[in-house]
């Protein structure tokens, strides 16, 4: 609770002067997962500054920001890819003081990665077979002997990656390699692969990339079916397919908060429409403010 | 003709033994992406813990099983204590540690058991069957020998299919931190995987003994001749590494008996040029997908 309070306190960091008065910071006590203060640099490159974020239980947050503002070294931090200088991530509640990328599956979070990240030399089950081990409770003696309690549960993760595919429509690509797949297969296949682990939390990197008007259509389908039941956290250049499918997003923009929000207010901001076009496209206003802050040394959105 | 059935089935029997050292080599690579240059100077080193058990006076069968246990717990120590130290460092790193390793056994077997050859004993006869009038160049310890690493390249065939360990070491090679994301402790299927590995070179270090003799360098041509095959496969596959062993056993022994012993060496460095220059990635390998 009290780590929830410290979220709200942090997310409040957007100054109420920055933040569109219909934007309230989402922190609180029911959040699931809140980063808080996060900052990560690479040497002398700033990829996070300051960066608190906070998504409530089957909520589904879109986090956008044109390349290198620091969606995926966001998620990366999130993951324990990359280790932050500074700040907190609290799930459930509780600080999670080395986030060890093994054991997320085990929290609940789950998640895919740019591209489709399938294992090549895996079939379609087998990778999602993998994904749904988190329910076995043998250990790998009992499945290097072969014991009858290993091989119940051989059984059972399969039906369930089978039950995975299915929901993904992709049950009949079971026995087939990743590598002969269409690329939109490929993707849902990653996403059964996620969803069999039933995550309360999922972590989409990029799932836009590479898909065509109709396939984006679906996969706009499939997240709005999670809805309520799976918290989605959504990073991705394509701001269209972002606002349908995330009723907030937070945008980046050089490793800072710069607006946060519902999505239509989030798009409409000049500081986004700047982070993404320029300033010349931008109204008058927000270039003049852009340039004041700038001259105070003071980036968008600091605390 | 006698001749050549004779050398090809002393072919079939050596290329068995280069086919298990070169599925350790395969296996490690596969999971660590790191040629393990130590893999003789490892099963040198359980082969001579066997030999020492054999001559303190117990049978042949217990030396066999603890050679082969002792080198599980040392692939897993070697991967543990020093190559996770360099897993993700540049790939000359894991070069320089595997050397160092090979420098520094062979350095401390000849000084625990001198550098003088010892003697091992074989499963079975090592003298050859008897056809018709004939005495073939096949014993029935090649039989042993051929049976044995069938078994053991049907046995980890079968891990890695049917077996949830099997799905992990696979997943773990293929995408390392994929695998992370999705619950699979990468470092302890590394583990396992070095452990498979050393315990199959300990097992063919004991296979192979009775006739190279247990010293502190002389297994370095077995490493050397299972590299080659290992590179002729495909480093990834470890089908490819059964069928390179054997055609290795096989070349190498046809280019003895019809040409000279010491021509072998020449054969096998001849092949894996050839395969580095035609061929690069080996007759089995499924793609040319690298981890980055």
């Amino acid at each position: 609770m009290e780590a929830s309070r410290d979220v709200a306190a942090a997310s409040g960091s957007v100054s109420a002067g920055d933040r569109p008065a219909s934007a309230p910071a989402p922190a609180g006590a029911g959040s699931l997962l809140a980063v808080e203060g996060l900052s990560v640099r690479f040497g002398g490159v700033v990829a996070l500054e300051e960066v608190s974020i906070a998504i409530a239980p089957g909520e589904a947050l879109g986090v956008i920001g044109p390349n290198g503002a620091g969606k995926t070294t966001l998620f990366n931090a999130i993951c324990g890819f990359v280790r932050p200088q500074q700040g907190r991530i609290i799930w459930r509640g509780e600080a999670l003081r080395r986030v060890r990328t093994d054991r997320l599956i085990r929290h609940g979070i789950a998640r895919t990665l740019q591209g489709v990240g399938l294992f090549s030399g895996l079939t379609v089950l087998e990778n999602v077979m993998v994904g749904a081990e988190r329910f076995r409770s043998s250990g790998w003696v009992g499945s290097l002997l072969g014991l009858p309690r290993s091989a119940r549960e051989e059984e059972s993760l399969r039906a369930r990656a089978l039950d995975a595919l299915a929901r993904l429509g992709c049950a009949d690509l079971a026995e087939r390699m990743p590598g002969s797949l269409p690329y939109a297969s490929q993707k849902r296949v990653a996403l059964a692969r996620a969803l069999v682990g039933e995550p309360q939390l999922l972590l989409l990197d990029e799932p836009a990339g590479g898909l065509d008007a109709g396939e984006l259509e679906q996969l706009v389908e499939l997240l709005h079916g999670l809805r309520g039941a799976v918290a989605v956290m959504l990073v991705d250049h394509h701001m269209e397919f972002v606002a349908h499918v995330c009723e907030r997003l937070v945008a980046l923009d050089f490793g800072r908060v710069i607006a946060a929000g519902d999505a239509a207010t989030v798009r409409r901001d000049p500081r986004v429409i700047t982070a993404y076009l320029g300033e010349e496209a931008a109204a008058p206003g927000a270039r003049a403010q852009a340039q004041a802050r700038r001259r105070e040394g003071e980036g968008p959105g600091d605390a | 003709m006698t001749q050549f059935i004779d050398l090809t089935l002393s072919g079939i029997s050596n290329g068995a033994i280069y086919a298990a050292v070169a599925l350790a080599l395969v296996l490690i690579w596969r999971a660590t992406r790191i040629v393990n240059f130590a893999q003789g100077a490892m099963l040198m080193i359980t082969t001579y813990i066997a030999a020492a058990l054999v001559e303190a006076g117990n049978p042949y069968w217990l030396a066999l099983v603890v050679a082969v246990a002792a080198g599980l717990v040392f692939g897993a120590l070697t991967e543990l204590v020093l190559i996770r130290r360099v897993e993700s460092a540049p790939p000359i790193n894991a070069v320089i540690v595997t050397l160092g390793l090979l420098v520094f056994l062979e350095a401390l077997a000849g000084m625990i058991w001198s550098d003088t050859p010892r003697a091992f004993p074989a499963a079975f006869s090592i003298q050859g069957y008897e056809v018709g009038h004939t005495r073939i160049l096949f014993s029935p310890n090649s039989t042993f020998i051929v049976c044995v690493v069938a078994l053991v390249a049907l046995a980890l065939g079968a891990l890695f299919r049917y077996t949830s360990l099997g799905l992990k070491l696979r997943a773990a090679a293929f995408a390392p931190e994929v695998a992370r994301l999705l619950g699979v402790r990468v470092g302890r299927m590394f583990t396992i995987g070095w452990a498979l590995a050393a315990g199959v070179g300990a097992l063919a270090g004991a296979l192979v003994a009775p006739s190279t003799f247990v010293g502190p360098s002389n297994f370095d041509p077995i490493l050397i001749f299972a590299f080659t095959a290992a590179v002729l496969g495909g480093l990834e596959s470890p089908l490819g590494a059964i069928v390179g062993g054997v055609l290795i056993g096989l070349v190498l022994s046809y280019v003895s008996g019809y040409e000279g012993e010491a021509l072998a060496p020449l054969a096998a460095l001849a092949m894996l040029l050839l395969t580095l220059m035609l061929r690069p990635t080996g007759i089995f390998a499924a793609s040319r997908e690298r981890r980055v």
